[in-house]
Order: structure tokens, then sequence, then C-alpha cells
């Protein structure tokens, strides 16, 4: 291993960190600014142009607040529960393909922290982590609000990763690969999966949207009925934590859901600006497009968010386990039905 | 249609529980339709009015910020009643009399003047009925459109004679042009 090696692949890491803090934050001024838009209002608009200063007032804030510890019995693992959640919402970008190669001084370079063959296992492992940290959290808390949205947490995010998993399996019985660059190449050849598989693009949609306890599956939050849910006894940075590892997940799983269904940064015509106008531009311009499906998906996550309401509990395990496993397990067989047939 | 149907307002809705149809069961239609729903709504005018920048378009008719009107040789009309404060609905107005000095006439019109008078403006409710009960036309409500300006202390939205009488520059104008006439 050389040291450049090493160089380009930290070059790269740092980046990406950056750019899912950077994307965090922003979110957050976008979900505020988006819902004032929907609601015909103007939202944030006092610090900076736009309110585009306000992520960094409200960071300000959140660190000079006062660090609350309830009377929990273990600081410690108070302390654990939004480490684990941030560190699994950062730790997940590390194998999206985030552009084609690009060439700097003569040496090409994967705009990818890196390609393991089993880049959507770990993706998955890395999710189911993620809960953890909100239970661990939420069980510290010694509240009996937090108890009930860890409890509703973990259940929801068990019940829609099989449903997820088993979406994801007709994708990988057309990829023949885990690995998300293979993947994306394979739909830079042959098109994008969400036209071969909508049925499972719906599905993983609405996992995702359970898996990054967005509305309408925001049951673990719940304001109405568990005042915040888990972070409710949390205060300052920690609670500031917790809410950014939610838009950091958001973010990731707009990427996922970007590379996977909408072919990830290849955009009409990529080859033929990879042929013309040199591979720099064309990675350029394919991680301006992936860029744009995710803020995409992102604005979507928002978008749904005020349009549908939250749903009840026996509501939400009925359309994971009775509607969305049966639909995933059809579709893996139809899947495989017409892969026999046409090959 | 039944008495029960009618609605004064047109907008009255017959709540139904029928079943829900096949396309309706399966949702995703009925969620598109909803977020074609809110996403109109993105771009439609938005109805805030950012404040201290805009200011929201008041009446032509409206009356606020009370003056003590001063009359044509620029003496203070009020005699301290009290019918003002005795009509106030909301109690806000309070005041002292006291006895005019023999060289005080230029500033008085009549032997008893209001020594003290203060307006509660966080009690004011605009009703204008001061100015009604006033039978020396002393204070009125003017249209200068003044709103009570904001402050961090209750007895800065107290306002006495400082505030209230008319200022001497208006009174003089007034003077002028009633001696042209």
């Amino acid at each position: 291993m050389d040291s450049v090696f090493i160089i380009e692949k930290s070059i790269i890491i740092v980046a990406v960190f950056a750019l899912t803090m950077l994307m965090a934050m922003y979110s957050t001024w976008a979900e505020r600014k988006v819902a004032a838009f929907l609601q015909d209002r103007v939202g944030p608009n006092r610090a900076g142009w736009g309110g585009l200063l306000q992520p960094l007032a409200d960071g300000a804030k959140l660190f000079t607040k006062e660090e609350f510890f309830p009377n929990t019995p273990n600081k410690f693992l108070f302390i654990l529960g939004p480490a684990i959640a941030m560190s699994t919402a950062l730790i997940t970008s590390a194998v999206i393909p985030w552009g084609d190669q690009i060439e700097v001084f003569g040496r090409k370079v994967a705009l990818q922290a890196t390609d393991i063959d089993v880049s959507i296992l770990y993706i998955f492992g890395v999710l189911s982590i993620g809960v953890y940290g909100i239970m661990i959290g939420a069980w510290a808390s010694n509240n009996k609000y937090s108890l009930m949205s860890a409890v509703r947490a973990s259940s929801q995010m068990i019940s829609y990763e099989v449903a997820m998993g088993l979406a994801m399996i007709s994708i990988l019985m057309m990829s023949g690969s885990l690995s998300l660059k293979d993947i994306t190449v394979m739909q830079a050849n042959d098109g994008w999966n969400i036209f071969y598989q909508p049925l499972a693009f719906l599905i993983f949609l609405i996992c995702s949207f359970a898996e990054t306890n967005r509305t309408p599956f925001d049951l673990a939050e719940c304001e109405s009925e568990l005042i915040g849910g888990y972070h409710t006894e949390y205060s300052s940075m920690k609670m500031g934590f917790y809410l950014f590892a939610e838009y950091a997940n958001m973010f990731i799983s707009s990427t996922i859901l970007a590379v996977v269904f909408l072919g990830g940064y290849h955009f009409p015509g990529m080859a033929w600006v990879n042929e013309n106008w040199g591979i720099n531009i064309g990675a350029l311009l394919g991680f301006l497009t992936l860029f744009a499906k995710i803020c995409f998906f992102i604005f979507f996550y928002m978008w749904v968010r005020w349009t549908i309401p939250r749903f009840r509990y026996d509501q939400l395990m009925h359309l994971g386990w009775k509607i969305l496993i049966p639909l995933a397990v059809i579709n893996i067989i139809i899947t495989g039905i017409v892969m026999v047939l046409f090959n | 249609m039944s008495i029960q149907q009618i609605s004064l307002s047109g907008r009255k809705m017959q709540v139904s529980n029928k079943e829900m149809s096949f396309l309706e069961r399966i949702y995703v239609w009925t969620i598109l339709k909803g977020l074609w729903t809110t996403l109109k709504h993105l771009f439609k005018r938005k109805v805030t009015i950012k404040y201290p920048e805009e200011v929201r378009e008041m009446s032509k008719v409206a009356r606020l910020q009370h003056m003590l009107m001063r009359d044509d040789q620029g003496r203070e009309r009020c005699t301290a009643c009290g019918l003002c404060a005795l009509s106030c609905p909301a109690e806000a107005i309070t005041m002292k009399a006291a006895e005019r000095k023999p060289e005080e006439k230029n500033l008085y019109r009549e032997e008893k003047y209001a020594e003290i008078y203060e307006i509660n403006m966080l009690r004011c409710i605009f009703c204008g009925l001061c100015e009604e009960a006033c039978p020396k036309e002393a204070i009125y409500l003017t249209t200068s459109k003044k709103i009570v300006a904001s402050g961090y202390k209750r007895e800065s939205f107290i306002y006495g004679k400082d505030k209230l009488v008319m200022p001497l520059d208006m009174a003089i104008k007034n003077t002028q042009s009633n001696t042209i006439q």
C-alpha cells in the first residue's frame, strides 16, 4: 500500500464526511423552509440571507445550552446513545460511489472511500446498529416516554428491515453483485433499476421512511404522544446529535435510493461526455447528477412529512408485516420467473 | 333537500362511511393526490407580512394614538373633569386635577386643568369612547397611524402629558391658519 493511496483515500473520506455534515446541517434549514413554504409561510429569514445562517445559529445555541443529566443510574449509556446514533449515521457513506473515476496527475482515482464487495450488507448492518443509539439512549434516560419510544423504534426497525432486505434481493438478483459500484455500472449499461423494479422501489422507499424515523412513521418521536420520545431527556449537543443523526440518516438513505434505483452518478449521455470532454468533467457532472437526485429525495422526505399524517402503531405493523413483506416476496418470485424466461 | 342538510355557509359536507374502493385502499394513488395538493402550496403566494420591514396597511378610517387638544389660542382644553376616565371601558385613563394660577392663563383654558393625565396603552382598546365623552372636545384619537411602540418595561407604555398633549408647533400652525381665515 503506497502513501499516495492513503492520502487519496483520506481526502475522499474527509470530503465525504464534510459533505454529510454539511448536508445534514442544511437539511435542518431546508426542512424548516420547505415546511414553511408548504404551509404558505416564509420560514426562517432572519439569520443571513433567506435564513442561510440559521443552522450555524442553531448549532451555537445547542453548544451553549445547559448540559442536563436526568436522575439516571447509568450516565455512560446516556452519553453512548447519541454517540452511536451519530457515528452509525456517518459511517454508512463509506461505500457510496460518488462518481466515476477521475484522473489526477496521471493517476486514476475512484470517487469512493472503499469499494467492498458486500456494500449492501454493510449498509444494512450499520443501519441496524443505528437503532441501538435510540434504544440505549432512551433506556438510559430512565423515562417512561423514552422507553415507549425505544420499544416502538426497535420493533419498527426490525419489521421494516425485513421488507427492505427482501425488496433489495430482487435488485441483487438482477445485478448479481452486492457492490454498489457494480450496481451503478450495471444501471449505466442496462438502464435504471426504477424502470425494471418499480415495486421494489416503492417498497424500499416506504421502508426507508420507516428506517429514518420520518413521518408518516415517526412513532418514535411522536411529539403529541411521547413528548419527543427517545430524546425527551436530552439537552444541548447530545440532543443536537440525535437530531443531526436523523438528518444525516436521511441524507444517506436518499443516497442509497439514488444509487440503487436511480442509477447513482449515471446520467443520459455519460459515455459521450466521457469520450469527448474527458473523464474529469464526466465525473464532475456525474457527481452533480447524483447530488441532484439526493436533493430530490431529501425534498421528497420533507414533502411527504407535510402531506401524510402519522400512522397508528397497529397500522404500521399491519403495513409492514402483512402488506410490504408479501409484496416483496411476490416481487422476488416475479423477478425470478421473468429472468428465467427472458435469459 | 331536507332541512338538516341546509347550511348557511354552503360548506356543510355530509359525512359518509362508505367502503373504500380498491384504488383508495392501496393508498398510493390517494397519497399522490395529496402530494400534488401540498406541492401546489409550495408555489402559492405567502401571506406572511415581514413586520419590521413591511407594515400591514391600515384602514383609511383607523384612529389610534390619542391627543390632548389645544384651542385656537394654544391653551390646553382639558379641564380634568374625569368623564373620559369614567367612560373608558378598559379603565386605561387616570388623571389628577389642579387649579390654574393667574399667571397660567395662557396655558390652560379653564380654571381647572389636568396636572397629570395618563393613558395606559397596554389597557387601551382604542374604542374612542373617551373622545365621545369629552364635553370640552379635548381628547381625540388621531389618524397618525402610530402604533404603540414596543418596550421592555411596563412603565414605558403609560403615556403621560409629555406624549399626549398636542405639540406646540402644531398648535402654532393651527392658530396661524385660524387668524388667516
